[in-house]
């Protein structure tokens, strides 16, 4: 007879930073089924868009997720552009990109500790997290703040940007560059690694189609989509980047995928400060007038949507936001059905789930006796111990 | 006022790649605003809409990525987003959850990206997704009370707020 | 100064809750470990249970769901503790205490339970990690005087 016991991972552990409750239903050493269920996080912004005025609501959106914080913001401005008519002007568009750029910069490093941090490698989360400090300066540069940037507004930018800090950011994004070369070199070479995630978490490219899965996550299944490419947006179109893309559909193409990306963002932020051009940040907006836009943007995770509807009136009638963890998160019950316990830490992180974009908490079923048996703490543990059995035999 | 539906007659020209991919669903749609070549909006019958979404998840280049609910006059107003990454385009089809019953077919069994998004559209809308595979509550609080959906118009976010759950005892547990 | 309270000034252990933020705090409190900000040299350390903590390091407006949880924690953390209300949404809720989703606020929750919690309200959105290490240093000047 076999043993079903559940696991409960959540609701808060120290390296996670959101509140998520994540049940796993276990038959002996594999998973058998996944079940997320969220809303610690939830803080009904949707509706508290519809009493803010059109212009208001971008301080709003940028809380929703504080490592897509310039990405929401740029959605909904974009949507609600589309429904004015609105011409963003060229400098404004180069501004954009490069706060974008540097965000998923952030972003991955970020995540990168963090995995490292999973699976054992506490040297990689500590280095991460240094390496990403000059972007954390760049940004600070080039809006004032480290996180929550305030800078997208609907027709442009809020804020211009001079010569010398372009040129301070230009000299700190080389920084990162020789910083973040080095990482990915040793972490893509690194032979325990290989051993250790691949064929770990596997999403099928069928799979990940049907839950509709983006950025990364898809990408590192095969699936060849990104919005900066597909429905260009900013100034994506005016500058020479491309797309990486890995069919291994584990953990390591996810991995591999995400560290590239971080080299190319690089690129097109270099492209982006050598080829601003001089003139307006902004396009005045009178009203806007009733109709109905979206908005998607190309997010560190995925991609952001966003819906507005308007009627003419100061305040948005709806405005639906999804985040790309809202698509990405339910990708678990393909990924982590059959795994081992031992993975299912570093297979849910590679998902690289922004909780608070989603709001997930996640309950745990159990099927035999209600005990539980393993809280994420010791998840992580046997993920930790699993790493070291590897290394001694490679 | 609940906003502007900006769907016009059917007699408006089916253009370009969106105007394929609507030429495609035949009769079930049966109003459109076609925008230009990467923005479309049409309304299908809504006693269609599995058979739409399947045909939707099958076209070559689909993705599924959201649904918004809208509380209109006439019920809740059900929209999915399709995008066409390889064109960039955006095509949202809309159909009416009528009230009182706000009855629609779920795509979910077709559409596994429509799970999360028909569970959510239920707990803050109360459009009722019939043949859902899995419907639980998803994002309201355990003690938020059946019946009452926040994003609906005559929701006020302050004034019909649900009282919070009584403080539970303190079991005067000794503390370590 | 008791030796007791010489011993727990020089290494405080820290939990840190989220309540229901968007993780810009949070982000910014793990960053307080790494070789940047490194709040080691305080003797301070992330825990993994509130058993062992001194300090509760909260973030995020404190949704409905959250509530009864974070209150739940509060009673298990060892006292004497303080408890740093980090961020706006900690402090007051932020821009989201109008949400239809909101609990009483941390503060309120956790006086519920216990009216004499030593609370430090540490404000910014998200406040800079130099705010929260000097909100540290202020919670071990507190524990200094408290008698244990």
């Amino acid at each position: 007879m076999s043993h079903k016991t559940m696991i409960n991972i959540g609701p808060f552990h120290p390296l996670q930073e959101e509140a998520e409750f994540f049940q796993l239903y276990i038959d002996g050493e594999r998973v058998v089924d996944v079940d997320v269920r969220i809303s610690y996080n939830h803080r009904g912004i949707e509706k508290l868009d519809e009493s803010k005025t059109f212009d208001q609501v971008p301080f709003v959106v940028e809380r929703v997720c504080g490592i897509c914080s310039a990405s929401h913001p740029l959605a909904y401005c974009q949507a609600v552009e589309e429904i004015a008519g609105v011409k963003v002007p060229e400098r404004a568009l180069y501004l954009r990109t490069i706060v974008n750029e540097l965000e998923r910069i952030h972003s991955h490093m970020l995540w990168v500790g963090l995995a490292g941090h999973f699976i054992g490698y506490n040297t990689v989360f500590m280095w991460a997290w240094k390496y990403r400090e000059p972007v954390m300066d760049a940004l600070e540069i080039a809006t004032g703040s480290r996180v929550n940037y305030a800078n997208c507004k609907i027709g442009g930018v809020r804020r211009d940007m001079t010569e010398d800090q372009l040129k301070a950011i230009d000299k700190l994004v080389d920084e990162t560059r020789r910083d973040t070369e080095q990482l990915v070199k040793m972490v893509l070479d690194d032979p325990v690694l290989h051993a250790r995630l691949k064929g770990v978490g596997i999403l099928s490219t069928e799979a990940a189609k049907a839950y509709g899965a983006c950025g990364p996550t898809a990408r590192g299944s095969g699936v060849d989509i990104d919005v900066r490419r597909d429905d260009p947006y900013a100034a994506y179109d005016r500058i020479d980047w491309q797309v990486h893309v890995d069919d291994g559909c584990d953990v390591f193409a996810k991995t591999k995928v995400r560290l590239l990306e971080v080299l190319e963002s690089i690129k097109i932020i270099k492209q982006a400060i050598r080829d601003i051009p001089k003139g307006e940040i902004d396009a005045k907006v009178e009203n806007i007038p009733p109709g109905e836009g979206v908005g998607h943007v190309e997010a560190p995770r995925g991609e952001t949507f966003h819906y507005v509807r308007s009627d003419g009136s100061n305040y948005p009638v709806r405005h639906k936001v999804r985040a790309p963890s809202y698509n990405n998160i339910p990708t678990f019950k393909a990924s982590c059905i059959g795994a081992e316990i031992a993975d299912v830490a570093i297979t849910l992180a590679s998902v690289d789930p922004c909780y608070s974009c989603t709001e997930r908490m996640c309950t745990a079923i159990d099927s035999d006796s209600g005990k539980e048996m393993f809280n994420f703490a010791q998840l992580v543990k046997l993920s930790q111990q699993k790493t070291e059995r590897i290394r001694k035999q490679v | 006022m609940s906003g502007v539906d900006s769907v016009s007659n059917v007699s408006v020209p089916l253009m370009g790649f969106a105007g394929q991919v609507l030429s495609a669903l035949g009769d079930a749609v049966i109003a459109v605003d076609t925008r230009n070549d990467r923005r479309a909006l049409a309304r299908i019958d809504p006693a269609r809409t599995v058979e739409v979404a399947k045909k939707m998840f099958e076209m070559d280049g689909s993705r599924f990525a959201t649904a918004t609910g809208i509380d209109v006059r006439d019920g809740i107003d059900i929209l999915y987003h399709w995008v066409f990454d390889k064109v960039g385009a955006v095509i949202t089809l809309k159909a009416l959850a009528a009230a009182p019953e706000m009855k629609i077919d779920s795509i979910a069994n077709v559409v596994p990206a429509a799970n999360w998004i028909e569970r959510e559209i239920h707990d803050l809308l109360g459009a009722n997704f019939v043949n859902h595979p899995d419907m639980r509550r998803l994002i309201l609080d355990d003690s938020w009370p059946e019946g009452v959906y926040p994003l609906r118009k005559d929701f006020d976010q302050i004034k019909d707020r649900p009282p919070l759950p009584p403080q539970p005892p303190d079991t005067g547990e000794a503390l370590p | 100064m008791a030796l007791k309270n010489w011993a727990l000034r020089k290494s405080l252990w820290v939990y840190h809750v989220n309540t229901g933020a968007c993780n810009n705090c949070d982000i910014e409190v793990v960053e307080l470990l790494t070789p940047r900000y490194d709040i080691e040299r305080f003797g301070m350390i992330l825990v993994g249970s509130p058993r062992h903590a001194d300090v509760l390091a909260v973030t995020g407006s404190c949704t409905r769901q959250s509530q009864p949880r974070l209150q739940e924690i509060y009673r298990q953390t060892a006292k004497p503790c303080v408890v740093l209300a980090i961020g706006s949404c900690a402090g007051a809720q932020g821009i989201f205490a109008e949400s239809y989703h909101m609990g009483a606020g941390v503060d309120n929750a956790i006086r519920a339970i216990d009216p004499n919690a030593i609370i430090l309200y540490v404000p910014g959105c998200p406040p800079k990690p130099e705010a929260m290490i000097s909100a540290a240093v202020k919670a071990m000047e507190l524990l200094k005087e408290v008698k244990i």
